[in-house]
């Protein structure tokens, strides 16, 4: 039977809560490495069994568990990131440069093809490869090494490259956003890039529209659109119609536009959610208001989705990489809280649930739909 | 001459290890930190990176090593160990740091 698998990371360990296709009745399982932050769970398109975890900590480093019996069992694989060549020097928060280390896996980005491809973001920013199921892990550095990085900066979570986002009609194009430096762009697979943020203005940094430089927090497209990318940046939602070249604002009626998350419909291009967040220095929903908002014009035009959502007292953050969608036909929309919630709605958002309620801090959360 | 070194782990790397209570090593030559630790990590690969990082061999910031009531974590780590870990009368504790958490 149909049905979906959402894969939750959190700050003391990973879930994975499975239902069928009405979404109403789940099953939960965890918490797998129990104590570890999981900064991303993510599944094989080619290979729904295939699930790959990002597992760290500040005591004993980095992991990268692989199950491949959907999630039951889990087995380390490789875990050594070493940057391809000697890397130099970004800016530290106060503009003074700092050298470039590994600190942890951000983001996993499964081939749509091969199982054994995996693409990794990384901080300090770079992005590597696995191409022999989680073995070894090899950089693609001509991204760290464009002329810029000396210029990047760390956003307050570290400077981390948490957004790859490949074209999936093209695998040779992809985008990739990093905290703070922007969007970079490569059609070749990789060896070259650049920035892709022309559009963007961001306060707090010396040129508000430099090639580099901006918070960029998360990105989204469509698969059967995507030259249409859509962007939450610390402060506005935006939109690309020339897969990043260039960006304009979309944020219309929205009641704030700072944010982490944004996501498409799984059917409907034009369809986009956020959650809006009150402010860089007040990261819980303004008033009080868990609303998710939705767009069907592909922007500026914005409505509140509240139906099993709390209208008060609801002072939780939803992190960057904490929203995602299924693909059955009554599209559902999940994302997950620092206060431990992970609601789904199987209708695209107009019903809201929560799967759960008391997990630890909710870093991710991604969602496999399954035959 | 071989030895036959005790190895008490934290919680964490137990559980990576798959090990249930004390990892037992057999240690060629001198027993030292490094050569313990080789030989952890010989034994149990998944612990590569997570006691000492990959690239410098250091030890990771937050991880301590006790043994006979003595921080042993900034001695060099080609130091012999105390001869009652040597002999497999006292193990040797791998610690993360207590940092909250």
């Amino acid at each position: 039977m149909t049905g979906v698998r959402v894969l939750v990371g959190t700050r003391k360990g990973a879930f994975v809560l499975t239902a069928d296709g009405a979404r109403r009745d789940w099953t939960v399982d965890g918490p797998f490495f129990p104590g570890w932050e999981i900064y991303h769970v993510a599944g094989s398109p080619a290979d729904p069994d295939r699930i790959w975890a990002s597992q760290s900590g500040g005591w004993f480093g980095q992991q990268i568990q692989r199950s491949d019996d959907g999630g039951r069992t889990w087995d380390a694989v490789g875990n050594e990131f070493t940057y391809a060549t000697v890397p130099g020097t970004h800016q530290w928060y106060d503009g003074t440069p700092h050298p470039w280390e590994f600190a942890r896996v951000w983001h996993l980005s499964p081939s749509a093809t091969d199982p054994d491809t995996v693409l990794a973001g990384i901080e300090d920013a770079a992005l590597f490869r696995s191409v022999d199921g989680g073995g070894t892990w090899s950089e693609l550095p001509g991204l760290r090494e464009h002329g810029s990085g000396p210029h990047w900066q760390p956003g307050a979570g570290g400077m981390c490259l948490h957004t790859i986002l490949p074209d999936p009609r093209d695998e040779a194009r992809m985008l990739v956003a990093i905290s703070a430096a922007g969007v970079f762009r490569t059609e070749d697979g990789g060896k070259s890039w650049q920035p892709a943020n022309r559009g963007l203005v961001s306060d707090g940094i010396p040129d508000p529209d430099a090639e580099v430089g901006h918070c960029v927090h998360k990105l989204a497209l469509h698969p059967d659109r995507p030259e249409t990318v859509y962007m939450q940046k610390h402060w506005d939602v935006m939109r690309s119609d020339d897969f990043g070249r260039n960006w304009y604002d979309i944020g219309g009626n929205l009641p704030t536009d700072f944010g982490f998350v944004v996501d498409v419909h799984a059917h409907e291009p034009d369809t986009v959610f956020v959650l809006p967040i009150t402010s860089d220095a007040e990261h819980f929903p303004p008033e009080g208001r868990l609303r998710v908002y939705r767009s069907r014009t592909g922007g500026h035009e914005w409505e509140p989705l509240t139906r099993g959502l709390p209208q008060q007292h609801c002072y939780v953050d939803v992190l960057r990489d904490a929203m995602a969608v299924d693909s059955l036909d009554t599209c559902g929309v999940y994302f997950g809280t620092t206060g431990g919630q992970v609601y789904a709605s199987p209708d695209a958002g107009e019903n809201w649930a929560p799967i759960v309620r008391d997990l630890p801090a909710v870093l991710s959360v991604t969602v496999q739909t399954l035959p | 001459m071989t030895a036959a070194v005790r190895v008490k782990l934290p919680t964490h790397l137990r559980r990576l290890a798959r090990v249930d209570g004390e990892v037992r090593l057999d240690v060629e030559g001198a027993v030292t930190l490094a050569a313990v630790l080789d030989a952890l990590e010989a034994r149990h690969p998944v612990l590569r990176g997570a006691v000492r990082d990959h690239t410098t061999g250091r030890r990771r910031a937050f991880v301590r090593f006790f043994a006979c009531e003595e921080d042993l974590s900034h001695a060099p780590p080609g130091d012999p160990l105390p001869d009652a870990v040597a002999r497999g009368a006292e193990p040797l504790l791998v610690v993360g740091a207590m940092a909250g958490g």
